[in-house]
Parts: structure tokens; C-alpha cells; sequence
């Protein structure tokens, strides 16, 4: 495992680097995913790339292991100007990656998924024996004739390290590795990782979990919206400071002028919600609680993967929380109710996942309108669908909110992103919310359709609902939001006006899993 | 018992479980790559009337045989090019393989009823076939008898110990992943599908050219759903198949001694009983959902398009 030759290893700042990129510049329709990156790798280093979703990680690793072809720029891999075009060739060169998302044959054993991932005929022989010795040298117990459908998650990266480790890689790109694992697999993945580094294998770590960054790593590089706007020792930075260099040094001033009514009636109440996450490597919901009034917006921003998606479905009523009172819609006790039952009390949701949660693909739009709204809508006599109602309806939404589509007889599948998200959220605004509860509204929405939706909900809050959007993008809390508050690690900060919040104070309630209870018991 | 009589039953047992083990070897490597054909009784109708044919008219039962597998797996063909490469839906496409192959098979042997065939030459070793009791079983049987114990084992050995049996279990387990890694997942399921279609006309074969050398329509008698069956039965695993071929070769020799011997109970039930066989390992395999996930092809029926 050990580099050949290890020239000027051993952190000298001559060292020659493993790999360096310059000027790689990736376009894609409507978005520019890397825009003149820079990024040099040095022999042995576990090197962070850290950024929010959609920074534009998952291309440039993508580009290094030869998934994607780079528009413009160079890669030098080992002070040799190459052009990677397959996997496979990544693979030849000694670039390895494991993936967010494993690709395993559930029913074959361990030593077989290996087996079908290795091109090199030599490499198949005595492949048990191999993963074995391999396996126990780096720390990561496997057996090789154990089903992976028996394995854990853990043990399933595993599987996916050790395929790349048994082709020697001088370079191994880890996406996301830490998004499925229990602290104490990530403990030993660390320590495996540590080792491999002090054998001259450099790592690329990719996430946005700050505190494993700061434990992990020696270097960051820290992209946004596809640029690198940092380069630092996470080791010397506060959590708080690369917080604030991930969302960037500029927030938008909000776009509207109008204060909501202090007096206006309070709408949706939610009071002491904890809830145990029912996925597996969910976060447990801490003592939420917040109140939006009539007419208010309120921005929930956090980092993914902080009580978001149990957050949203504690509100929706997909899940049901311990006590009726948590959750209050229009004085409605509503925590024990299910999520018509919440309709039928005036809330109405957007979930983030269009296909298939917010929206039935394979379903026509009429019925996809029909689905959340028969109740609200009154679509539905004696248990029988009304269907003229139904089609007018859903062509209400598809005029109101310029749905590009055929008609409601088309299939949700057949729309593009954007439009399928107006649809869904001009189906829940038309139903005349008193609350609203969006999850990402805009994501993965082109420029246009995410602006009408944005002036949508600033119009339904100003008709007088209550209005809560659950964001990852800073830029559109501060754009629509009265007041906001940031999620971290299942607990959520109080609210602070959007006019009074500063870079500085979001990046510390972002960092706020590590740092906020230390300030929180210092705070007067 | 007399040794007599030992004799002829377990030698009828072997041909009426032969048809059975070779038709459902090949469909269980089809399956084993994610493709579900319905269409076994209908390839084996397919290679039974073509095997005869050819057999009758060059005299040469090789090539009649040769001729049959030639046959099942052209019938395989069509329903490949159906599902794998046209998309269609597997199921559907499966059972008109099945009518369409039973009505092709009486159009092509309708001149060859009534006429006989010579039943395929069996081994006949000086000394060896005729030790008493086991002679005749183990040393005089005809080559496709044999044959269907070197295909089954040659199976095992393919599926389980190269290389390119793995990638097969790959693409039926997991066609995304299988492609992604680089397999050609159409290929290998047109590999597949094809030699479970030779495998059934060679079932068929055994049928019009050993069991009843003779041909009838419909002779397969259900045969080819049975063999269907077989293969859920022995949750997808060779040696188990063996054991269920045998087994159910077994029950339909009983349904001619429930006759002769008189019990009283109707041929019809005895019939039924590796249906009901089959139904209850279904059952009974589908309490533990692991072992179903560990031996049944995920992909079973799943039909493949790379997308993106």
C-alpha cells in the first residue's frame, strides 16, 4: 500500500502533489457546476472538500474518477497531464472511490461482489484469502462468504473499501462516508482512514459535517455554487467560521418590505415536539417548539441532515407525535392527527420529494390534484370522485401557476422538475392553506419557476396564512422569510428576525450541534 | 418387493422425471438472470414435434435431438427479442409463447401422428447392464438421461464456481448495479433465455423420441408448467431441483399404480399433488423473507432499459 518511492513525502512543502486540477470548468444546462476549480491533492493527506448541497462536490469527484468529462482545465496526476475517461482507467491509475451509494448484489456473498468489481483476472485468484488479509490489516472485520443482504450498512462500506484497497489506490475519494454510519463505525472508519494516510494514500473526504472535518482532516478546500472560496487547516478553524465560509460572506437583503403584524392571531403552534427518528440514521427531533402568526413567514435553514425530514413529517402529520397538544393548527390540537385530518384543520404541505411523495408519477395531474386536495376541495360525494370538479381543479392549478404541461391528463412523470413543483405547490395554495408547511420548494427548480413559486407563498402569507418553509438555501429564507430559525442536530435555534440576522450569528447556529451548548450555558 | 419390479418402477420414475429435470435446469439458469419465460410448455411441444420430425426423416436421432434444442431455443428467440429488446411485458408474452407453441406444434406434426419412431438407442455395456437390480438403472439408460445429469452438474458447476455464472447471478440479483459496473445485462439474459429454450426442446425430445416414441399433440401433457414450478419449488437451487424432478417424476408414475392398485382415490388428486406440492413450499419458503431474497432473483421478471 505503501507510495512507491514516497519522494518528498512526509509533508515537506516541496512535495510534489498527487494530483492537481487547474481551471476545471464543468456546464451544465442551466447551471455552472464548476467554474475554474483549483485543487491540488499532496501524497498521504487527507484533503476535505467541503460545501452545501449543490456546491458542486459530487462533479469535481466525479471528474477526478472519470464519470464526467471536465469542459475546460487540466488534471495532473503525478506530474502528468492526463485525460481520465472511464472508472476503469481512474482505477488503472490508482484513483479508488467509494460511493454515497453502494451498488451491491444483495444476494451474493462478499467475496463474489468483490469478485465482480475487479477487472484484473490475476486480482480474482485467491480473492477470499486476499480480502481477508486486507481486511484485517486496515481494521475492517468482514467475512468474505457472509451474504451482503446479512450485512449492516457499516459492513457494506466495508465491502466497498476493501474492493478499492485490494487495487492498491494511491488516491481514495470518499463521498459522503459518514452519512450511514453509527459514531462508533465512524470512529473505526476514521481510524482506518488515518492509517491509510500514514501509508502515503491520500484521502479526499467529502461532506459538510463540520465537526468530523475539524477531527478528520489536514486540509479543506471549501466550494460554493461551484467555485472554491476557501483553502484552510480545518483543525484551526472554529466550526462556526467554516459554517460561515460554506453559505458565503454575502446574504440577500429581503426582497419585501412589508413587517408582519405583530397583533395578527398566531396560527400554528408547536410546543415541546421531541419525536425518536423512525429511520435509521435519522435525528431525533429536541424540544422544538416555535409559533408563526397570521401572515408570517418563518425560514427554517440548517444544514441537510439535521431533523429536516422528521421535522417535516412531525408537522404534515406523517407522523404522529406523543401528545395532541405539541402541535396546534388554528387552536386545533393536532398532534395526534394524521395528515387529513391536519388538512381538514386548515394545514396543508409540500413535502421535498416531488416524485413519489409530493407527487404520484405515474398518475395524471387531475388525480394527483385530487389526491391532496378531495377534502379541502370537496372533490369527493359520498365516495365517489367528482371528476369534473377534479379536472377543473387541477386546471385551476395548471392556468394559476403556468404549469407547462398538455393538460390534466397528463402524468405527472411527463413534466420537468419545475413545473411538476408549481403544480404541486399551487395544488396546496389553491386549497386556501391557513398553514403552510414547504419543504425545499425550489429545489432542483430552474430560475423561472422558482421565482413564481417564491412570489406565490410571499402572496398566500400576505392573504393572511401562516407560512413555514424548511430550506437548505440560505438566499431564499432571507428572500421571503419574516423571521428565521436554524435547525442543528434535531434542535432548533428561537427565531430572530431576518432584518437582524448576520452571517455570523446563522454560521453559529449552524455549527450550533458542537458549539451552541457550550455558548448557550455562557449566554446571560 | 420383487427385484423385478423394483426395477421398472425406478426406471419409469427416470423417464418420466427426465423431461422434467432438463426443462426446468434451463429455466432455472433463464431465471437466474432475471428473465421469467412462461413459455416452457410451449418449447417443449416446439422441440418434441421437431425432434421427431428430424429424427424420422434423416433417421439420425443426433440430429433430431440436435434439431429439437435447435427449436426450444428459436422459440426462446422470439420471446427474447419480445421482452429484452421490445420491453414487453414477461408474463404476458411467456403464456402466448405457450399457446402460440402449442398450436405451431400440431400444425408442423399433424403429418407425423400415428407414425413410430425408434425409441432412442440405450447404453448397453457387456457385464455392467446386466448386474441385477441396479444394471439396467445405472448402465442402460438412453444419452439423454445421462445428459441431463452432466447439464445439471455442468449448471451447478457454471453458476456457482466461474466466473461468468457469477456475473449471471449479478445481473438476476441487481441489473442497475450489474450495468454500472460494465456487464452487458441484455447479452448475458439473451444467453440465458436461449439456453433455457434449447433445454425445454430437449425436453420435449426425450418425451417424443424416449418416453412415448411417438407424437401426439399436447403430448407434454403439462409438463413444461410442472418444470415452471420445479424451479420454485427448489427455490432456485440445482440439487434441490434434482430431488423435486425426481420427486415429482415419482408422483406421476403413482398415478398409474393408484389406478391399477385400486385405492380409491381418484388419478385427478394424485395429479394435483405437485401443484399443491409447490404451493406449499411457497408458503412455507416465504415465512423467512431472507431465504427468498438470498436464492430468488430480484430482478425476476423486472424488464431492463438503461436509462440516463
Amino acid at each position: 500500500m505503501a507510495l512507491a518511492g514516497g519522494i518528498g513525502s512526509g509533508g515537506a512543502p516541496s512535495a510534489q502533489p498527487l494530483l492537481r486540477l487547474s481551471g476545471i470548468v464543468k456546464q451544465f444546462p442551466g447551471c455552472l457546476a464548476n467554474d475554474h476549480v483549483d485543487l491540488s491533492i499532496l501524497p498521504g493527506e487527507i484533503h476535505a472538500l467541503l460545501g452545501e448541497n449543490g456546491a458542486g462536490k459530487s462533479t469535481l469527484v466525479k471528474i477526478i474518477y472519470g464519470v464526467q468529462k471536465p469542459d475546460a482545465g487540466e488534471i495532473i496526476w503525478r506530474g502528468q497531464a492526463v485525460d481520465i475517461n472511464s472508472p476503469s482507467h481512474a482505477r488503472n491509475l490508482g484513483i479508488g472511490m467509494v460511493f454515497q451509494h453502494f451498488s451491491l448484489f444483495e444476494a451474493l456473498t462478499v467475496a463474489e461482489n468483490i469478485a465482480l468489481g475487479i477487472n484484473d483476472k490475476k486480482l480474482r485468484k485467491d480473492l477470499t484469502a486476499r480480502i481477508v488479509e486486507v481486511s484485517e490489516a486496515y481494521g475492517l472485520p468482514l467475512d468474505p462468504n457472509r451474504a451482503v443482504h446479512d450485512l449492516s450498512v457499516g459492513e457494506r462500506q466495508r465491502i466497498e473499501i476493501v474492493r478499492c484497497l485490494l487495487q492498491d489506490p494511491k488516491l481514495l475519494i470518499m463521498d459522503e462516508p459518514t452519512s450511514v454510519l453509527t459514531p462508533q463505525e465512524v470512529e473505526k472508519l476514521f481510524a482506518t482512514l488515518r492509517r491509510l494516510a500514514s501509508e502515503g494514500c491520500a484521502i479526499l473526504y467529502i461532506s459538510h459535517k463540520l465537526d468530523e472535518i475539524r477531527a478528520l482532516c489536514e486540509k479543506a478546500t471549501i466550494m460554493r455554487l461551484g467555485r472554491v472560496v476557501a483553502e484552510c487547516d480545518p483543525r484551526q478553524e472554529s466550526a462556526r467560521h467554516l459554517a460561515e465560509l460554506m453559505i458565503g460572506a454575502s446574504l440577500k437583503a429581503p426582497i419585501h418590505g412589508r413587517q408582519a403584524d405583530a397583533g395578527a392571531a398566531t396560527r400554528l403552534v408547536v410546543r415541546n415536539l421531541s419525536l425518536t427518528s423512525d429511520q435509521q440514521f435519522g435525528t431525533d427531533l429536541k424540544q422544538v417548539g416555535f409559533e408563526v402568526r397570521a401572515g408570517e413567514i418563518l425560514g427554517i435553514g440548517g444544514i441537510a441532515g439535521n431533523g429536516q425530514n422528521e421535522l417535516m413529517a412531525a408537522l404534515s402529520g406523517e407522523t404522529l407525535s406523543a401528545a395532541a397538544d405539541t402541535i396546534t393548527l388554528d387552536g386545533v390540537a393536532a398532534g395526534k392527527m394524521g395528515p387529513d385530518g391536519r388538512r381538514a384543520s386548515g394545514g396543508c404541505f409540500v413535502p421535498e420529494e416531488r416524485n413519489g411523495h409530493g407527487a404520484v408519477r405515474d398518475m395524471t395531474l387531475a388525480e394527483n390534484a385530487l389526491l391532496s386536495g378531495y377534502r379541502r376541495r370537496g372533490l369527493v360525494q359520498i365516495g365517489v370522485i367528482d371528476d369534473s370538479r377534479t379536472t377543473s381543479f387541477a386546471g385551476e392549478v395548471i392556468r394559476g401557476f403556468d404549469v407547462r404541461t398538455t393538460g390534466p391528463k397528463a402524468e405527472a412523470r411527463s413534466l420537468s422538475g419545475g413545473n411538476l413543483q408549481k403544480f404541486i405547490v399551487g395544488r396546496e395554495i389553491l386549497q386556501k392553506p391557513g398553514v403552510l408547511v414547504v419543504a425545499q420548494p425550489t429545489w432542483g427548480v430552474d430560475a423561472g419557476a422558482a421565482s413564481a413559486i417564491h412570489q406565490a407563498l410571499l402572496d398566500l402569507a400576505a392573504q393572511g396564512a401562516a407560512v413555514v418553509i424548511i430550506s437548505q438555501d440560505l438566499d431564499e429564507i432571507m428572500a421571503l422569510a419574516d423571521r428565521i430559525a436554524v435547525i442543528a442536530g434535531g434542535r432548533l435555534s428561537p427565531a430572530i428576525p431576518v432584518a437582524d440576522a448576520t452571517i455570523e450569528t446563522i454560521g453559529r447556529l449552524m455549527g450550533g450541534g458542537i458549539e451552541s451548548g457550550l455558548e448557550a450555558a455562557h449566554a446571560p | 418387493m420383487d427385484s423385478v419390479v423394483f426395477t421398472s418402477v425406478v426406471l419409469s420414475i427416470i423417464s418420466a422425471s427426465t423431461p422434467l429435470l432438463l426443462a426446468a435446469t434451463g429455466e432455472l439458469v433463464t431465471e437466474k438472470s432475471g428473465v421469467l419465460n412462461l413459455g416452457v410448455e410451449g418449447m417443449m411441444l416446439v422441440g418434441a414435434v421437431v425432434g421427431f420430425a428430424v429424427t424420422l426423416t434423416t433417421g439420425n436421432a443426433f440430429i433430431g435431438i440436435l434439431a429439437a434444442a435447435l427449436g426450444g431455443a428459436l422459440m426462446a428467440l422470439i420471446f427474447s427479442v419480445l421482452t429484452l429488446t421490445l420491453l414487453a411485458n414477461q408474463v404476458a408474452t411467456g403464456l402466448a409463447l405457450t399457446i402460440f407453441g402449442i398450436g405451431l406444434a400440431a400444425m408442423m406434426g399433424a403429418s407425423f401422428v400415428g407414425q413410430p419412431v425408434g425409441k432412442l438407442p440405450a447404453l448397453d455395456l457387456p457385464y455392467l447392464t446386466d448386474l441385477p437390480l441396479i444394471g439396467r438403472i445405472l448402465f442402460g439408460q438412453d444419452g439423454l438421461v445421462y445428459f441431463s445429469f452432466i447439464a445439471l452438474g455442468g449448471t451447478i458447476w457454471f453458476l456457482f464456481h466461474s466466473h461468468a455464472g457469477l456475473v449471471l447471478r449479478a445481473v438476476g440479483d441487481s441489473h442497475d448495479a450489474a450495468h454500472a459496473i460494465g456487464y452487458p445485462v441484455i447479452a448475458i439474459r439473451y444467453g440465458a433465455t436461449l439456453f433455457g429454450g434449447a433445454m425445454s426442446g430437449l425436453g420435449g425430445a426425450y418425451l417424443s423420441l424416449s418416453y412415448t416414441p411417438m407424437w401426439a399433440e399436447d403430448m407434454t401433457a403439462g409438463r413444461g408448467w410442472i418444470a415452471l414450478a420445479l424451479v420454485v419449488f427448489a427455490t432456485w437451487r440445482p440439487l434441490r431441483l434434482l430431488l423435486g424432478a425426481y420427486l415429482f417424476g415419482g408422483i406421476t408414475i403413482l398415478q398409474f399404480h393408484v389406478q391399477t392398485l385400486g385405492l380409491g382415490i381418484p388419478a385427478q388428486m394424485v395429479s394435483m399433488l405437485p401443484y399443491l406440492a409447490t404451493i406449499v413450499v411457497l408458503v412455507v419458503i416465504s415465512t423467512d423473507r431472507s431465504k427468498i431474497r438470498l436464492n430468488a432473483p430480484a430482478c425476476l421478471g423486472r424488464p431492463f432499459h438503461v436509462s440516463g
